[in-house]
């Protein structure tokens, strides 16, 4: 179908303002939070409702027009790039909160909801939404779910798979499915797992019913500076030997330290060549205790340098560094490349000592910022992409860290999807019998390939060529939001 | 360890080239669960003989275990390092494997306060209906590389494909635990559970019957101390013996040997109008019940009365099957599993109709 024929067939039941298709129209939805690809949809839909997404979808389906779903765009790895003759769903519109239930901690909301909105909401009732990605003030809870985001106070809390029962899910064909429940289990295939972290690419989803739990009564950081990353790497793997699970444990490098020390003056130790900073939160009783143990492991394990944090101003303070570590890499560079491994966490300074020597071979400067509890790095490798043949260096470097994740048992990606941009080294993480089951679950929901087609599994043969993230000039589309 | 699982798939491809249903299965301790199938037009793949710890470092809160490994020595072992298996798994029997305690994705009586068998999956390495050896998922806490098949296949009953090693992430155990009673009516009770789940306290498990709420809390000894101050109630000496013969169902509500059917609703669901007995776990929202098949308790009204309030009711233990024992799924959803079991398992060879007949 041309593009002004489905225009009029959408305009059926959608006023003009809500179909874009003229070029200014469709320029703000060329990328995602990975701006290094761009590329402009055919149309751009902004429905309201789920019976127009129902309309929407049956009319792509018929005239076999590629869907990719957008929530707040702020995804890290392109899932949300358009499809150039494809139709962009945008669900910006269905940003309703529809019901809080405090008894059973429930709360049903529209995909376009913001993260932090949930949470806001249930303050009153002294609860909270759990996963908490850096840009939960603006990513939407439907981002959530496409992507299976996590946030610092994952390894407590769980990922967006743990925290979510019940999912309203419009196929491909506009048929309506009702995944999960809101009891705690329901019969039948996993399915609410399957859709979660699925990169849009099985149906869209229309409403969420997500777990609300209690927000804790206390709070504490303890902040602890090293000369030595592989002490640090002790004091991380003895505090969880101890029994301990901490409500966050975040580790930066030297470089980082002094990136963000000069950005937003945290009180961090210059002199460390690590600096890990582990909460504690429950109740009083718990945190008391918790912190007090904590202290002890890390003096242990040869701190140099502890701080812990005495109210609630300071305690935002500690994670002030680690929340501009991004930002902060911005401003030491003209340009940096995330990249988001997972990796067994015995195995960090085996990893750090590989990635130094890569930075030396490569010439290309790299500062590591780490969620230390669950292994998910961030290294950011720093380069000019207007220095010809540094960020085809930069693409290897990095590639390279990211087998190395593979390698010592680890992932290519923890927690920012593989979209668009990790779709190359997806080859390298699984065989094609693990493909080959991945393209046959697509297709059971969606046999024609129409949901965000060319997205988070590649093709066998596609197995080829390598894609990046990198952020030019600080040109992040999101420049302001925390990044970690 | 190699020739064995050469061997499974092996089983699994001439099965699949006649035909041949195969019933997968470890100690036999979940014999009862599922659907009845008839034994003796379908082959049994036994997969007791692949056992052991594959990868185990408590520091890293996680453990690779082979299908065929006991629960009782995974759990021993884990206990060595003040670890446990945090969804608290139901044996049923001695027999009990790991491979079986996933493929039937039951929780135990911590499953409300820290998730289910699904929650602490992280990787799983199979066979499928083909004999392709598989693997998903891995072994680290966080991983969002390809679809979420780990999951898909915890609680899958052995209708996708044989388990051949599972990644599970583990919890350290708790300093102290403590079970109180109290006594209230089942309407009071289940207000209560709801009241205290939103707030930071440490509860562990709740239990409900015969008009005791018992509950269980876990933690640092100073916050149990300051919960029971809190909350009231009666300490109980034997609290360990109690959750295990609620989690094993050796309680006597258990062994009335009628229909055992297991309700799954929302936790502040008011008490259900049922006829017979019913046992109350997980703040609320798991509802065991059982029925006197003498009297005949229509099984659709049962499903009928849950569905109602939103829920789900799993035929649990029967003597004699008179419904699918899993709730229906509506027609959209049942496509969908059909799709996907035909990925899986095109010949429809592994576990035909333990689930749902359909599949």
């Amino acid at each position: 179908m041309h593009t002004l024929e489905l225009v009029n067939s959408l305009r059926i039941f959608l006023p003009p303002d809500s179909v874009l298709h003229e070029t200014e129209d469709l320029k703000p939805y060329e990328c995602d939070g990975l701006s290094a690809y761009r590329q402009m949809p055919m149309i751009v839909v902004l429905p309201r409702t789920e019976e127009e997404i129902i309309r929407i979808l049956r009319i792509c389906n018929i005239s076999k027009t590629p869907v990719v779903a957008r929530g707040a765009g702020t995804g890290l790895s392109g899932g949300a790039l358009p499809h150039a003759k494809g139709i962009l769903l945008s669900l910006a519109k269905l940003k309703q909160i529809l019901e809080i239930d405090p008894i059973s901690r429930t709360a049903r909301v529209q995909p376009g909801v913001r993260n932090l909105a949930i949470s806001e909401s249930a303050a009153t009732y002294g609860l909270y939404y759990a996963p908490d990605p850096s840009s939960q003030i603006v990513c939407s809870i439907g981002g959530n779910v496409a992507e299976n985001s996590g946030g610092v106070h994952c390894l407590k809390y769980g990922l967006t798979v743990h925290n979510i029962l019940k999912l309203r899910v419009i196929t491909i064909e506009g048929e309506y499915l009702e995944i999960g429940g809101t009891c705690l289990d329901t019969p039948g295939y996993d399915l609410l797992a399957l859709m979660t972290g699925s990169e849009g690419m099985l149906g869209i989803v229309t409403e969420i019913t997500v777990k609300l739990i209690p927000i804790p009564e206390k709070a504490q950081v303890v902040m602890a500076a090293f000369d030595d990353i592989r002490k640090a790497g002790n004091a991380v793997a003895n505090v969880i030997g101890a029994g301990i699970i901490p409500a966050g444990m975040e580790m930066m490098d030297k470089i980082a330290t002094h990136a963000v020390e000069e950005y937003v003056h945290a009180g961090y130790n210059l002199d460390a060549e690590a600096i890990l900073l582990c909460e504690s939160d429950g109740t009083t009783e718990e945190v008391i205790d918790e912190i007090q143990r904590i202290n002890q492991i890390m003096k242990k394990n040869g701190a140099m340098d502890i701080k812990t944090s005495n109210n609630e101003t300071e305690r935002l303070k500690f994670w002030a560094g680690r929340k501009a570590a991004f930002p902060a890499a911005g401003r030491i560079s003209p340009d940096y490349y995330c990249m988001d491994g997972t990796i067994p966490r015995k195995n960090l300074a085996q990893v750090l000592d590989g990635i130094e020597k890569l930075s030396i071979e490569y010439g290309l400067r790299c500062m590591n910022v780490f969620h230390a509890g669950d292994g998910n790095l961030h290294p950011l490798i720093l380069y000019d992409a207007n220095q010809p043949g540094e960020l085809k260096k930069t693409e290897e470097f990095g590639a390279k860290i990211l087998e190395m994740c593979i390698q010592v048992g680890g992932t290519i990606t923890g927690e920012h999807g593989v979209g668009i941009e990790k779709i190359n080294q997806m080859c390298s993480q699984f065989k094609t019998g693990e493909l080959e089951i991945f393209h046959a679950v697509k297709a059971a929901f969606d046999p024609d390939g129409l949901l965000n087609p060319g997205k988070a599994v590649p093709t066998l043969r596609r197995c080829a060529e390598h894609g990046a993230m990198h952020v030019h000039l600080n040109e992040d589309k999101f420049q302001g939001l925390p990044r970690f | 360890m190699k020739d064995i699982i050469d061997r499974y798939a092996n089983i699994i491809c001439v099965a699949a080239r006649h035909k041949t249903p195969l019933c997968i299965r470890s100690g036999g301790s979940k014999d009862f669960y599922g659907n009845n199938i008839n034994e003796n037009t379908n082959d049994t793949l036994s997969v007791t003989d692949y056992t052991g710890i594959v990868d185990y470092d408590p520091t890293e809160l996680v453990m690779t275990a082979r299908t065929g490994t006991s629960l009782v020595d995974l759990e021993d072992e884990l206990r060595m390092h003040n670890q446990m298996l945090g969804f608290e798994p139901p044996h049923f029997g001695p027999g009990a494997t790991l491979g079986g305690c996933v493929a039937c994705g039951l929780s135990g009586p911590r499953r409300a306060s820290v998730g289910a068998v699904r929650d602490f999956i992280l990787g799983v390495r199979m066979l499928d209906g083909r004999g392709n050896d598989l693997r998903f998922g891995g072994q680290v806490l966080k991983n969002v590389a390809g679809y979420d098949i780990s999951r898909l296949m915890t609680g899958s009953m052995g209708t996708l494909g044989l388990l051949l090693e599972i990644s599970l992430k583990v919890l350290p155990l708790p300093p102290i635990e403590l079970t109180l009673r109290m006594q209230m009516k089942e309407a009071v009770a289940i207000e209560k559970m709801n009241q205290w789940a939103g707030k930071p306290l440490p509860i562990s498990a709740t239990c409900f019957y015969d008009d005791n709420l018992t509950l269980r809390l876990s933690g640092a000894e100073s916050a149990v101390c300051a919960a029971h101050t809190k909350l009231g109630g009666e300490a109980i000496s034997d609290g360990l013996v109690f959750w295990n013969s609620i989690r094993e169902q050796t309680h006597s509500f258990f062994q009335s040997g009628k229909s055992l059917w297991r309700l799954s609703v929302k936790s502040s669901i008011p008490p259900l109008l049922l006829p017979g007995q019913q046992l109350i776990e997980w703040g609320g929202a798991l509802r065991w019940f059982t029925c006197n098949e003498d009297k005949d308790v229509d099984a659709n009204f049962v499903r009928s009365v849950t569905s109602s309030v939103g829920g789900n009711a799993t035929l649990f233990r029967y003597n004699k099957q008179s419904v699918s024992v899993f709730h229906p799924p509506g027609s959209e959803m049942m496509r969908i599993y059909q799709r996907i079991k035909e990925k899986f398992d095109p010949v429809g060879i592994l576990n035909p109709s333990r689930m749902y007949r359909e599949l």
